[in-house]
């Protein structure tokens, strides 16, 4: 398709993943929750029976655990839990070759620019469709020096023994309920493993498409970077707008060995009828670093604290975070580092920006275990509100248990002001430019991290908020 | 020199927007094209309010009279339309932007005057920006800082020039660019005025200011006190002078008599 062709079906002047896929799905289970669906679920996969039991397990502890009382009101999600679809499978299997997906789903992700940016400078590209990974593919080359890439399910399939060693290692299903959720009815998601010494310059990138209403998406990801080894990885999701809400629910699982080093990046332009929920969690060995890049730009609702366990000495963790929080959503977002060896290092960096009736939310926990000597570690928490009715929050939790920690946290809450939109008009600049210019700039320590397609999209995406801001 | 009038402000009224009280009153000035006019007056005289009205800050509110810029009404105007109508105010206050390097930030207010649709050639505003710092004496990392983020205030009040350099406009109001320089900083900066005025020999200068040092500099055609929101008395260069030796007392005065009939 025509690159023009292509910006003229998008609608720039709305969120622009609005569009729906008309079509029928293989399989999907009857709305809402039981044992049933779980083992249905477990059944179509073909799996076997220490992961059926694994998911029974885990959802009986769902059933168990309470809804969360803080982070962003989840008072109506019980109701929407009973209504949405868990599992929704779209084709019959997953495809390696593109021009096998079938042309409606193979359309929604040519409208998305998916197969495009495969060309161009991805080292493999995943593609999730409602409950299941439709698509697959990893660059000939490192395929070659043994790197996996692969929908979650044929990770179980294929390597039994890698997928039994770490599975659920790192985010176990009573870590909270949403875990445990995700634990009975997971479904989709990738399976990385890059072997020792491999450094793959080129991103991994999978994309998550939700098509239909009142849809559970539940993938699972479990990626493993073994000794020296370095990838990044990207995440991106969109979905339709529905008057009815939708719910994802992932869980993320990274283990970094040794002085490996891994990115994650994450950017979330979900519609803003999605609740997002998800468990995110690293395990960082020795002088092995994690980072996480973490962009919260859509949904209703978010809660998602992108976490790094620094286990071994001299380990490194970083969370950059952006929550943009639009009329109605509230984002609460932010991250977690858990110092637990000697001579580890962490930084959290976290902006947001809240407009309108928009809420967001810094949550985040710096633990320090006792004996970890010299950790180091330093938060830091800037907020922009757009217009009065527009509000942010900050929880910084701080746990030290070691004397020679040094721990350093910076808030700041900054308001876009008369003063500042005066300077940026007597240049020229329109009050929607000056505003436009202004969030990017407070952005910018963290957008110059982003792929160049998604800082570009990102500044799209501002300037399209700020229409419509002025009055 | 073009006798054509640039700027016209006709019994001009304003008050600070929350308040009743008037801090211009009945003010009147004429700039020609060309023309460097100097506003000298105690604190608290209205000097600053002038600029800021004439940019169209939010902060103030005209209650009376009439101001035309080449032409045209300016109080009816956006601050944005003044500047992309040739107006450019110097600040005395230049603000922070923090992530917002000077080069993208005058790059962006140069595509915002232009036609909607035409796009700002990059290497000519590359080359632009590289010439007018080389002109004000800036290293070219200058223009990789956020805008006055961190700046010293010297820094501060060169951007603002950098910027008057580049965005040329027709008329400039300089909101006491002396302040706050040291004589080293204020010969590189009076200098590079001077140049822009060689460069575009129409283009007018009010210059706001406390301190007859600055016209050693710049040379005005006319000098203007301003007591009270009204301008007292206007004339040439003498006048600075003859008001560094009086002061402003005279006319606080004059005015503490008039207020006591």
């Amino acid at each position: 398709m025509p690159e023009n062709e292509l910006v003229e079906e998008l609608d720039l002047d709305q969120y622009k993943y609005d569009f729906r896929t008309v079509d029928k799905p293989v399989f999907r289970t009857e709305p809402g929750l039981s044992e049933d669906v779980v083992r249905a679920i477990s059944a179509h996969k073909a799996e076997p029976e220490w992961m059926l039991e694994f998911r029974l397990k885990a959802y009986r502890l769902y059933l168990r655990k309470p809804m969360p009382t803080w982070g962003a009101d989840l008072s109506d999600l019980e109701n929407v839990l009973d209504k949405i679809y868990y599992y929704v499978r779209p084709q019959d299997r997953m495809k390696n070759n593109w021009e096998d997906v079938p042309d409606n789903i193979k359309n929604t992700f040519d409208k998305l620019g998916i197969p495009q940016a495969e060309q161009k400078v991805l080292a493999g590209v995943g593609a999730q469709y409602e409950s299941e990974m439709v698509y697959h593919s990893l660059k000939k080359e490192w395929d070659e020096q043994g790197v996996i890439f692969d929908s979650i399910e044929d990770g179980l399939k294929n390597h039994p023994d890698i997928f039994r060693k770490y599975f659920a290692s790192v985010i176990p299903p009573a870590d909270n309920k949403f875990a445990a959720l995700n634990s009975a009815v997971w479904s989709g998601g990738s399976f990385v493993y890059v072997p020792p010494g491999v450094h793959l310059d080129t991103p991994l990138q999978a994309y998550f498409r939700v098509n239909q209403e009142r849809m559970g998406q539940f993938e699972r990801t479990l990626i493993i970077i073994d000794e020296g080894a370095q990838a990044h990885y990207i995440e991106g999701c969109t979905a339709p707008v529905y008057s009815t809400e939708s719910f994802h629910s992932g869980v993320i699982e990274i283990v970094v060995a040794k002085d490996a080093r891994f990115r994650y990046t994450t950017i979330q332009n979900w519609s803003n009828n999605m609740y997002n929920l998800v468990t995110q969690r690293a395990l960082v060995n020795e002088r092995a670093t994690m980072e996480w890049l973490d962009g919260n730009l859509g949904s209703k609702a978010t809660m998602k604290y992108p976490s790094c366990y620094l286990v071994g000495e001299g380990a490194h963790g970083s969370i950059l975070s952006i929550a943009y929080a639009g009329d109605g959503q509230h984002q609460d977002t932010g991250g977690k580092v858990v110092h637990a060896a000697p001579h580890t290092t962490s930084s959290i960096v976290s902006k947001s920006i809240s407009k309108g009736t928009g809420r967001a939310s810094y949550r985040g926990l710096c633990k320090v275990y006792e004996g970890s000597t010299s950790a180091r570690s330093n938060v830091e928490c800037d907020a922009l509100l757009i217009n009065e009715t527009a509000r942010s929050d900050t929880y910084p939790y701080i746990e030290i248990d070691e004397q020679s920690a040094n721990v350093g946290h910076e808030a700041t809450v900054s308001k876009i002001g008369d003063e500042q939109l005066f300077y940026l008009m007597s240049r020229g600049m329109s009050e929607e430019e000056a505003m436009a210019l202004i969030v990017r700039g407070f952005i910018e320590p963290i957008a110059k991290q982003l792929p160049l397609e998604y800082a570009v999209e990102l500044n799209r995406l501002i300037e399209m908020e700020m229409e419509g801001s002025v009055g | 020199m073009s006798d054509e009038t640039i700027l016209t402000i006709e019994n001009l009224q304003a008050n600070v927007a929350a308040e009743e009280l008037g801090i211009l009153k009945a003010l009147d000035l004429q700039v020609r094209k060309g023309e460097v006019h100097a506003i000298m007056g105690p604190n608290g005289s209205g000097k600053s309010t002038l600029a800021k009205v004439l940019m169209g800050h939010p902060g103030y509110r005209p209650t009376g009279g009439r101001v035309l810029f080449a032409g045209r009404d300016l109080l009816a105007m956006e601050p944005h339309d003044r500047a992309r109508a040739g107006l450019f105010l110097a600040f005395q206050y230049p603000v922070e932007v923090p992530g917002v390097s000077i080069a993208n930030f005058l790059r962006t207010s140069m595509q915002s005057r232009l036609k909607e649709g035409d796009e700002l050639d990059l290497f000519d505003f590359q080359d632009l920006l590289l010439d007018r710092m080389k002109l004000l004496e800036m290293e070219p990392s200058f223009a990789e800082r956020s805008v006055n983020d961190g700046f010293s205030g010297g820094e501060k009040k060169r951007n603002e020039i950098l910027q008057m350099a580049v965005l040329k406009p027709k008329l400039a109001l300089m909101d006491e660019t002396d302040s706050g320089l040291d004589i080293d900083a204020l010969k590189v900066v009076t200098s590079g005025v001077n140049t822009l005025r060689r460069e575009d020999p129409d283009m007018a200068i009010v210059l706001i200011t406390h301190y007859q040092r600055v016209l050693d500099y710049i040379t005005p055609d006319v000098v203007h006190v301003m007591v009270d929101g009204r301008i007292v008395r206007s004339g040439g260069p003498e006048v600075a002078l003859w008001l560094e030796e009086e002061g402003y007392a005279s006319w606080r005065e004059d005015e503490e008599q008039a207020a006591a009939i």
